[in-house]
C-alpha cells in the first residue's frame, strides 16, 4: 500500500508538472499569437475580441490558475477554428485512436509473445538469425512507409478495402475492423520487432539461473520448463517495455492516421497545428501525455504487485 | 574471438550512405530541383535508375540530395541533445541531492510525452523549419542522455580513483569531466548511435506531415507523402526513399549495437 501511495504521490507532481509545461511553452509563442492567428492587417477590434478569447487580456499568473482549474474541470477552452469546446472535439476523434492502439497492441502481443519465446528456445540456431534480422528490419521501417505499402497492395491491388473510408464500430462492426486492422499491423509492426528482442533476453536470462536447472534435473522437457516456469518470470520485465508501447502507439497513430485518412486524435492534431488553433493543440497535447502517464502509472503497480521486489526499492 | 558482425553490416550500411551523401555536394546525376514536365512519372530507366516524380524531377538525385538533410538533421539533433544531456546527468549524478530530484524530475515530465507529440508542442510553437526540426529533435533526446550519464556518474563516483582525485584536491569540474566522464563515454556512443538512427525516424515522420523539413531542402519523409499521392501512376516513388529511411535507422541501430558488443562482450 505504502508502495502505491508513493508512486501516486509521483504521479500527482508529474501531472502537475506536466499542466504547467504545457502551458509555459504556449506563452513563448514568438511574436503575438493572436497577430500569428489573424494576420498583420487585422482590425483593432478583431485583435481585442481575440484577446479576450485566449485569455491574453489578463496577468500570466491569473492565466495559468484558470488554466489548471480548467485542466481539473475539463475545460479546456473553445477550438478558434471550430469554435466548439477542445474536450468535445477530443473526445469525438479518441475512439478512432483508442480502437487504433487497442487493436495494435492485440496484434503486437499476439504476434510478439510466442515469437520472443521461440527464438529464446532456437537460440544459435538459423531460425534464431532469421527472427533476429527480421526484428533489426522491423525496427528500421518507418511504419508510415509500412503503411503506404500495405494501403498499396491491400487496398488497390487486392481491394480488401477501401482507403480512406472509415465507419464507426457501431454501423458495422466488421467494416470499422478492417478499416483499422492495417493501420494498427502497421503501428505494430515496430513494436513487436522490440518485443521479441526483449522476451528473448528475458527468457535467456532466466534460463541461466538454477531454478530452471532444477526443473530440467526432475527430468522435465524444454517445453514445459520455458512454458510452465520460465515464461512466467520472463514477462515480468515485458510489463514495462508494453508500457513503453502504450506511448510510443499513441504517439505512431498521429502520424499512421494521416497516412490512412482516418478522422482521429492524430488527424486532428495535425491539421491543428497547420491552422495554428492554439488552444485546441495545447489541449490535445496534454490530454495524451496526461492518457500516457497514467498507463505508465498502471504498468508501475502492476509491475510491483507482479514482483513483490520492486516494491522495496 | 566473434565476429563483430553487426559492426561490420552496420558501419557498411552507414559508409555507403556517408559516400552518396559526400558525392552528392560535388555531383548528382541531374540537377535534384530541375523539373520537366515531358518526363513526368517515367519510370526507372537507364537514364533514370530510380524513376521521375510528379514535376519529372530525377528521384535518384533527390534521393542524394535528401540523405545530406537526413545526416545534417542527425548530427545536430544527436550532438546537441548529446552534449547537454551528458551535461545536466552528470551534475545530476555526481552531486545529487536536490539537484538531481529537480533534474530527473524535469526529466520524467519531458519523457512524459511521446517523443513525435514533444516534437509536435515545439514547432506548434516555432513553427515548422528545418532548424526547428533539429532542436525539436535535440530536446527529445536529452531526457535519454541524461538519464545515462546520471546513471554512469552514479555508478563511478563511488569508484577509488574518484576518491583519490578528490584527496590530491582536484576540483569537482574536473574529476567529472576529467576522470569520470571518459569512463562513461561508451554507453552515450552507443546511445548516439541509436539517437541517430531516431532522428533520422522522427526527421522523415514530421517531414512526412508536413512539418518537419521545408522546401526546398529535399527530405525522404517528404517525398514519401508527395509519393502517396501518386501511388496509381508511380508505385516506385514509394520505394526508394522508404528504403532510404530504412537503411540508414538501421545502420546506426546495428552499429550501436556492434560498438557495445565492442566495449561490452559479456553482454552477448
Amino acid at each position: 500500500m505504502y508502495f502505491v501511495l508513493r508512486r501516486g504521490l509521483t504521479l500527482g507532481v508529474t501531472l502537475i508538472l506536466i499542466s504547467f509545461l504545457t502551458f509555459l511553452v504556449f506563452q513563448i509563442i514568438p511574436g503575438d499569437p493572436v497577430l500569428t492567428i489573424l494576420g498583420m492587417d487585422a482590425e483593432k477590434g478583431q485583435i481585442l475580441a481575440l484577446q479576450e478569447k485566449l485569455g491574453l487580456d489578463k496577468p500570466l499568473f491569473q492565466r495559468f490558475i484558470s488554466w489548471m482549474g480548467g485542466v481539473f474541470s475539463g475545460n479546456l477552452g473553445e477550438s478558434l477554428r471550430f469554435s466548439r469546446p477542445v474536450l468535445d472535439l477530443m473526445m469525438s476523434r479518441l475512439p478512432v485512436t483508442i480502437s487504433l492502439a487497442l487493436i495494435s497492441l492485440g496484434v503486437t502481443i499476439i504476434i510478439a509473445i510466442p515469437l520472443g519465446i521461440l527464438a529464446a528456445k532456437v537460440r544459435g540456431q538459423w531460425l534464431d538469425y532469421l527472427i533476429s534480422l527480421l526484428t533489426q528490419l522491423g525496427m528500421a521501417i518507418p511504419s508510415f512507409w509500412l503503411g503506404i505499402i500495405l494501403m498499396f497492395i491491400f487496398g488497390v491491388i487486392f481491394r480488401w478495402f477501401t482507403p480512406g473510408s472509415y465507419v464507426p464500430w457501431s454501423e458495422d462492426f466488421w467494416g470499422a475492423f478492417k478499416g483499422l486492422f492495417l493501420p494498427a499491423l502497421a503501428m505494430a509492426i515496430p513494436k513487436i520487432a522490440v518485443l521479441v528482442r526483449y522476451l528473448r533476453a528475458a527468457v535467456l536470462e532466466q534460463l541461466k539461473l538454477e531454478y530452471v536447472r532444477t526443473a530440467y534435473g526432475k527430468g522435465l522437457g524444454q517445453n514445459v520448463v520455458v512454458n510452465k516456469h520460465v515464461l512466467k518470470n520472463a514477462l515480468i520485465p515485458v510489463v514495462t517495455v508494453l508500457g513503453m508501447i502504450v506511448a510510443d502507439v499513441l504517439g505512431g497513430s498521429l502520424i499512421i492516421e494521416q497516412v490512412f485518412a482516418l478522422p482521429g486524435m492524430g488527424r486532428l492534431l495535425v491539421s491543428s497545428i497547420s491552422y495554428r488553433d492554439f488552444p485546441l493543440v495545447q489541449g490535445m497535447i496534454l490530454y495524451i501525455a496526461i492518457i500516457v502517464t497514467c498507463i505508465n502509472f498502471i504498468v508501475d503497480i502492476m509491475y510491483g504487485l507482479l514482483d513483490p521486489r520492486i516494491r522495496l526499492e | 574471438m566473434k565476429k563483430n558482425l553487426n559492426l561490420y553490416i552496420g558501419g557498411g550500411l552507414i559508409l555507403i550512405q556517408l559516400l552518396a551523401m559526400l558525392v552528392s555536394f560535388v555531383y548528382t546525376p541531374f540537377d535534384p530541383n530541375e523539373m520537366n514536365i515531358q518526363e513526368r512519372f517515367s519510370p526507372p530507366s537507364w537514364n533514370h535508375w530510380l524513376g521521375t516524380d510528379n514535376f519529372g524531377r530525377d528521384i535518384l538525385s533527390r534521393i542524394m540530395k535528401g540523405s545530406q538533410t537526413a545526416f545534417l538533421v542527425g548530427t545536430i539533433a544527436v550532438s546537441i541533445g548529446l552534449t547537454i544531456g551528458t551535461f545536466i546527468g552528470a551534475f545530476a549524478g555526481y552531486l545529487g541531492g536536490w539537484i538531481d530530484e529537480i533534474i530527473m524530475r524535469l526529466t520524467d515530465t519531458l519523457q512524459a510525452f511521446p517523443g513525435i507529440l514533444l516534437a509536435l508542442m515545439f514547432i506548434t510553437v516555432f513553427g515548422p523549419s528545418t532548424v526547428n526540426t533539429m532542436l525539436a529533435l535535440s530536446l527529445v533526446s536529452i531526457p535519454v542522455f541524461s538519464r545515462i550519464s546520471r546513471s554512469g556518474f552514479i555508478q563511478y563516483k563511488q569508484f577509488e580513483f574518484v576518491e583519490a582525485a578528490r584527496a590530491m584536491g582536484l576540483s569537482t569540474i574536473r574529476i567529472m569531466f576529467l576522470h569520470i566522464l571518459p569512463n562513461v563515454m561508451s554507453p552515450l556512443i552507443v546511445a548516439a548511435s541509436m539517437g541517430f538512427a531516431s532522428a533520422v525516424l522522427a526527421e522523415a515522420g514530421l517531414s512526412y506531415l508536413g512539418l518537419g523539413v521545408q522546401p526546398p531542402d529535399p527530405s525522404w519523409g517528404r517525398m514519401l507523402n508527395e509519393a502517396q499521392n501518386y501511388i496509381f501512376k508511380a508505385p516506385w516513388y514509394t520505394l526508394s526513399p522508404g528504403i532510404m529511411i530504412t537503411i540508414s535507422v538501421l545502420g546506426f541501430n546495428l552499429l550501436g549495437d556492434g560498438i557495445r558488443d565492442l566495449r561490452d562482450p559479456r553482454i552477448t
